[in-house]
């Protein structure tokens, strides 16, 4: 299926020059915590990206029948049973990942990206268009994450996916795992290099004040 | 003497922020002054405070598994905990539409520099996110839960007017080009964070 360039720019704009955490600043809420291991961070991704689909989709045919005023409070409800639907799934099919990731699975409801879409662009455009624009900036949301995942697990744990990657004979040389890269404050760290190099790449990204 | 220490460990040691990233899109936006910064905190502890033991007594005495016995032996069996998200969000999205309307009627100054993200507050994770901690950790009354509501409040209140004041004297700093705005504020954050670390493992 050819893709027209309009289509092709609402698809790919989220995943570079438009992505939702490096520059909308949007959706670093309840992700960073779940970024400590690759695992929890793909199944985040995939579970954001899915929500983000859809609640655009749902939003985008209701667009012409919700009143104004109300608006935020519907888009709620919508997201939040969306989300409840993901997190019985879980529940049934990914029983410890579930466990691991606690609350930030219900935290996706308040994830700002799923309003900052829902907002800025199924509210004014149709059902595909929107659907798209979804899946494209949860993609671009999960790319983040997986690549802080991999780091993080990689340095400080040595696995990657619960597997051994570090050889051993590399702990028998005197290499340590870098126990800080599993901490919170690490994340927030990686996100400031990723937005470093993503802009240094960007020029016209780059903001003027502090 | 319980509740004073909860709201100490929350504070500190569970800090919203630096502890969970709860909140963070506001806490980013709206910590470029030090007044924004006071009055968004105050409105978060404020709504949190409220909704916190709302959505106690409803996951007490309707969600969780067994709550609704007191309406009789035959609904003891009953689970509605699957609701608790949208009920949650819902009691959530009615409050912050009430602070909005009282804060645009006594303070349109700050109404009006909060912009966009009053509504928001709604969305804002650190308060989801707290009633979502109250519901895990089943705390045992309602006093506790309201303490705990209390303790994040301020934490995160702390932790976004700390941030504003460091922004504030950021604007004389010499930062490099891609790193300006978010990019140090990222940093200063996880700063922050490894500072607030140092309390972790205290027990009051």
């Amino acid at each position: 299926m050819a893709l027209s360039s309009k289509t092709k720019a609402v698809l790919l704009g989220p995943l570079n020059k438009n992505n939702p955490i490096l520059v909308q600043v949007l959706g670093i809420c309840s992700s960073l915590a779940v970024t400590s291991k690759l695992e929890p961070a793909i199944v985040m991704a995939i579970a954001v990206t899915i929500v983000t689909a859809f609640g655009n989709v749902i939003i985008s045919l209701l667009r012409k029948t919700i009143p104004n005023r109300i608006r935020i409070i519907v888009q709620l409800v919508v997201v939040a049973s969306l989300v409840t639907i993901v997190s019985e799934i879980l529940k049934a099919y990914a029983y410890d990942v579930n466990k691991q990731l606690s609350v930030f699975v219900g935290l996706i409801v308040t994830n700002c990206i799923l309003m900052g879409r829902l907002e800025a662009f199924a509210l004014g455009n149709g059902p595909w268009a929107s659907f798209l624009d979804g899946i494209g900036n949860g993609l671009g949301y999960g790319w983040i994450l997986v690549v802080l995942g991999f780091f993080r697990e990689l340095l400080g744990s040595g696995t990657l996916m619960g597997y051994k990657v570090i050889p051993q004979s590399f702990y028998d040389a005197g290499y340590l795992n870098n126990g800080l890269m599993i901490l919170p404050p690490m994340a927030l760290l990686l996100i400031a290099c990723l937005i470093w190099i993503h802009r240094a790449k960007n020029k016209d990204l780059q903001e003027t004040t502090n | 003497m319980d509740a004073i220490s909860l709201i100490v460990k929350s504070i500190f040691v569970d800090n919203m922020i630096f502890a969970y990233f709860l909140g963070m899109c506001s806490f980013l936006a709206v910590s470029k002054n030090v007044k924004t910064a006071v009055g968004l905190g105050i409105a978060v502890t404020f709504v949190l405070v409220l909704t916190l033991p709302i959505n106690y007594l409803l996951e007490n005495y309707i969600l969780k598994p067994g709550a609704l016995s007191w309406l009789g032996e035959e609904f003891a069996e009953v689970d509605l905990s699957v609701f608790s998200l949208i009920i949650f969000i819902a009691v959530i999205a009615s409050f912050t539409q009430l602070v909005e309307m009282v804060i645009e009627r006594f303070s349109p100054s700050l109404y009006h520099s909060l912009g966009i993200f009053l509504p928001l507050i709604a969305v804002n994770c650190a308060i989801l996110g707290g009633s979502l901690f109250m519901q895990q950790r089943e705390f045992p009354n309602i006093g506790t839960a309201t303490a705990y509501a209390f303790g994040s409040g301020i934490g995160w209140m702390m932790a976004i007017v700390g941030m504003a004041a460091i922004r504030e004297k950021l604007e004389y700093s010499d930062v490099p080009k891609p790193l300006k705005g978010l990019g140090i504020t990222f940093i200063l954050t996880s700063l922050m964070a490894i500072g607030f670390m140092s309390f972790s493992g205290i027990n009051i």
